[in-house]
C-alpha cells in the first residue's frame, strides 16, 4: 500500500520502528513540522526538557541503563549548540545516541538565516558519524542507519540534522527499510586467544583491568567468569564500576588517580595486564610509563584504534571483548593464585583505603554508605561530577553492570539531574538516586521541574559545601591554599529551590535523626531532594597529583 | 608553517596516504579534522571524483610523525572512509605537480 508522509512524518515512523518509545527535546522553529508528527505518534512519549542540554542528558540516561539508543531532539541554532555538550558526553563515554535537530530550510543554508548554525561543522569532532540531510528519500536510509551507527562496533553519538523543508516534503512510501542494527564485528582468531590464555596460564602476578567496554558488551559475566576460573585479581576504571561487585574477594575496586593505594601499588608489582574494554586513560594510568612497569599487556577492545594508542599491547585483540572473554574462558586454566593473592592481601592490610566517619551520616562517607544501606542492588547510582562523584565511586558497594552512571571522559558538571531523570523514565520500576553536588546541580537545576513533571522515582542527594569542591582541593594542594573563584559567596536555599521546582524536599542538617529522614525520603516514591551540608575540608584521598606516577599517591 | 627551510622540509620524512572516500559535503572536513585537532599539519591535499562521481580519492602529504598509525587508525574508523593506504614520500602524485607550485 503506498501512504504518502512528509519527512516529518517518515522520521517519526521511523523512530517508531526502532522501537523508541520515550524521546526528550524541546521545540522551536526549525523542527516544529517532526513535533508536529510527533504529537501524532500513539507509541511515543515526549519528555518536554527545560534546556536542550538536559534533553541530551536525558537520552543518555535511558541509553545508559538499557544499553540501546536513545533518542534527543532540538531546534536549530541554540537549540543546536545546547545539545553539543551531551553529545560530547556521549562520544568519550561511548554512549549510543541518536541527536536529530532541526535545521532552516535548505534554500537558507549559508544566508546566515535566523537562528541558523553549522550544526554538521559543529557536531564533527564530538559524534561518531553526523548527516546533513538532503531529502526525505534520504530519512529512508539515513534514520535506520543512524541507530546502526551509534549501536555497532564503539557505540556513540550520531546527529540528524534535518532542514525543514526536507521535514515538509511529501513523498510516496512503499516499503518500509529494516531498522537499524548493531552490525557484528569479526571475532578474536583461535591463535589470538591460545596466546592470551598461554600467557595468563604463565603469568605469575596477573590483574584483570576491566573498562567501560565490559558494561557496553553485556561482558561482565564473562569478565567475571574469567576472573573467578583463572584467579585474577581485578581492578576497574570508574566506567567499568559494577561490572564486578566491588566487594567480590578478587575486585581491588577503581585503580588510578582516587583508586585505594594498595590498588595501584598492586598495579606496580603485576607481571600481566589484561586490559579489557579499556582505553588506558590518564585519570587511570597516571604516568604513562611508570604504569604497570614489569608488565606484559594483553589489550582487548572492539575498536582498532585504541589498540597501542598509548601502551603498546605485547597481544592486541581487535574483537567485541564478550565474544573474546567468552571464548578464552573455556581456553585458560583453572588456577588458584595462593602466592600473589596473599600479596594482594599483605597490600590490602598494609594500605587500606580508610573510609574516615563512614558510620556518621553527617559525613561525605557515612551519607554514601547511609544511603547505600537503605536501597538494595536494583537501584540505580547517578552522580554529577566533583568531589562527591569521586567519594561515591570509592564508597558506593555497586554491584551490578548499569547500576552506575556517570560522566566519566568528559566530567560534565550538570550530567547527573537529567541523567538520573532518563534513567528512571526507562526503567521506571527502579529506584533512582543522583548523588550530586552544589556546584554540579547548578548547572542543570530547570530539569528539578523536569522531575515533579514527570513524576520520576528520582532520589536527589546533595551534598553541600558551598564550593567547587574539586577546584577547592586542587588549589588548597597545589595552589599554595589561594582560593581563587572557588567558594560561593552566596548560596541558595535549595530545600525552597526544590519546593519551588515542584519536587518535595529533606534538609538532613535539621532532621534530629538523619538516617530516619534519608530512610523516609528514599522510600516515598516520587522525586526528591535531600540536602546535607558536608565539611568543605574534606578532600578526595588517596590522590596521585596530576603528572604524577600512580604509586606517589598522597593522602591516606 | 614552521620555521624550517624549504630543503629541510624536503628532508622531513614524509608519507603519502591515498583515501578511498564516499563523495559527498562534508567528506574532507572528516578528514582534515581528524589531523586539525592533533595539530598535525597536512602539507598536500589532492581530491578528484572516481567512480562515476559515487566516490572520491583523497591524496594527503603528510610528515612522518610517531602518531601516523594513529591517524590511519582514526581515518579507518570514519563511516564515509572506504580505504586507506599508505605510501612513500616519493610517490609520484605529489611530485608531478610540482611545477604547478613554483614560487612566482
Amino acid at each position: 500500500m503506498t501512504e504518502t508522509l512528509t519527512g516529518a512524518q517518515l522520521t517519526i515512523r521511523l523512530i517508531e520502528r526502532q522501537g523508541i518509545r520515550t524521546v526528550a527535546g524541546i521545540p522551536g522553529g526549525a523542527i516544529l513540522p517532526i513535533y508536529d508528527a510527533l504529537g501524532q505518534s500513539p507509541l511515543i512519549h515526549h519528555v518536554l526538557a527545560r534546556h536542550e542540554q538536559g534533553a541530551g542528558f536525558m537520552a543518555q540516561g535511558m541509553a545508559r541503563v538499557s544499553g540501546k539508543p536513545a533518542v534527543c531532539l532540538a531546534s536549530s541554532g541554540p537549540g543546536a549548540t545546547n545539545l553539543l555538550t551531551a553529545i560530547a558526553d556521549a562520544k568519550l563515554d561511548s554512549i549510543p545516541l541518536v541527536a536529530i535537530t532541526g535545521q532552516v530550510p535548505r534554500a537558507m543554508i549559508g544566508t546566515d538565516a535566523f537562528q541558523e548554525v553549522d550544526t554538521y561543522g559543529l557536531s564533527l569532532p564530538i559524534t561518531k558519524h553526523n548527516f546533513l540531510v538532503g531529502s526525505a528519500e534520504e530519512l529512508l536510509e539515513v534514520i535506520p542507519r543512524a541507530f546502526a551507527i551509534a549501536a555497532s562496533g564503539r557505540p556513540g553519538p550520531v546527529l540528524v540534522d534535518i532542514p525543514k523543508d526536507v521535514q515538509t516534503q511529501a513523498i510516496d512510501i512503499t516499503s518500509w527499510p529494516e531498522p537499524g542494527q548493531a552490525t557484528r564485528t569479526p571475532p578474536p582468531t583461535a591463535t589470538q586467544i591460545a596466546t592470551a590464555a598461554a600467557m595468563i596460564d604463565a603469568a605469575q602476578r596477573p590483574i584483570l583491568y576491566l573498562g567501560g567496554g565490559v558494561v557496553h558488551a553485556g561482558a561482565a559475566k564473562a569478565a567475571v567468569d574469567l576472573a573467578e576460573k583463572a584467579d585474577l585479581p581485578t581492578v576497574m576504571t570508574l566506567m567499568a564500576l559494577g561490572a564486578l561487585p566491588v566487594d567480590h574477594p578478587l575486585s581491588l575496586g577503581m585503580l588510578g588517580m582516587h583508586g585505594a593505594r594498595h590498588t595501584n601499588l598492586a598495579l606496580d608489582e603485576c607481571d600481566l595486564l589484561i586490559a579489557v574494554g579499556a582505553r588506558f586513560d590518564d585519570r587511570a594510568t597516571g604516568k604513562v610509563a611508570a604504569f604497570c612497569p614489569q608488565a606484559k599487556i594483553i589489550h582487548i577492545d572492539i575498536d582498532p584504534a585504541e589498540l597501542d594508542k598509548i601502551k603498546t599491547a605485547h597481544l592486541a585483540i581487535g574483537a567485541d571483548v564478550g565474544e573474546a572473554l567468552g571464548q578464552l574462558l573455556p581456553a585458560v586454566g583453572e588456577q588458584r593464585r595462593e602466592r600473589w593473592l596473599a600479596r594482594i592481601d599483605e597490600l590490602r592490610r598494609e594500605f587500606p583505603f580508610q573510609m574516615p566517619d563512614a558510620g556518621n551520616p553527617r559525613s561525605h562517607f557515612g551519607l554514601i554508605r547511609t544511603v547505600a544501606a537503605c536501597l538494595d542492588d536494583t537501584a540505580i547510582i547517578a552522580t554529577d561530577v566533583g568531589q562527591h562523584q569521586m567519594w561515591v565511586a570509592q564508597a558506593y558497594p555497586l554491584r551490578r553492570p548499569r547500576q552506575w552512571l556517570t560522566s566519566g571522559g568528559l566530567g560534565t558538571m550538570g550530567f547527573g539531574v537529567p541523567a538520573a531523570i532518563g534513567a528512571a523514565l526507562a526503567e521506571p520500576q527502579r529506584t533512582v538516586v543522583c548523588f550530586t553536588g552544589d556546584g554540579s546541580i547548578m548547572m542543570n537545576l530547570q530539569e528539578l521541574i523536569t522531575a515533579a513533571e514527570e513524576k520520576v522515582n528520582v532520589k536527589i542527594v546533595l551534598m553541600d559545601n558551598a564550593s567547587l569542591g574539586l577546584v577547592h582541593q586542587q588549589q588548597t594542594l597545589f595552589y599554595g591554599e589561594r582560593l581563587f573563584a572557588s567558594q560561593f559567596r552566596v548560596t541558595p536555599d535549595f530545600i525552597k529551590v526544590a519546593q519551588g521546582l515542584g519536587i518535595a524536599a529533606v534538609d538532613l542538617d535539621l532532621a534530629a535523626n538523619p538516617c530516619a529522614a534519608l530512610m523516609d525520603a528514599i522510600a516515598r516514591p516520587g522525586p526528591c531532594l535531600i540536602h546535607a551540608s558536608i565539611d568543605v575540608d574534606q578532600k578526595v584521598y588517596p590522590m596521585v597529583p596530576p603528572g604524577a606516577a600512580n604509586h606517589d599517591m598522597i593522602g591516606a | 608553517m614552521n620555521a624550517t627551510h624549504r630543503n629541510e622540509q624536503q628532508a622531513i620524512s614524509r608519507a603519502v596516504l591515498e583515501i578511498d572516500v564516499n563523495n559527498h559535503p562534508g567528506v574532507m572536513s572528516h578528514v582534515v579534522g581528524l589531523f586539525s585537532r592533533r595539530t598535525y599539519n597536512v602539507e598536500g591535499i589532492l581530491c578528484l571524483p572516481v567512480d562515476d562521481g559515487r566516490h572520491s580519492r583523497i591524496w594527503l602529504a603528510v610528515n612522518e610523525d610517531q602518531r601516523l598509525p594513529q591517524m590511519i587508525k582514526q581515518l579507518e574508523k570514519l563511516e564515509d572512509i572506504l580505504a586507506v593506504r599508505r605510501h612513500d614520500a616519493d610517490h609520484a602524485v605529489f611530485a608531478r605537480l610540482e611545477a604547478f607550485f613554483q614560487p612566482r
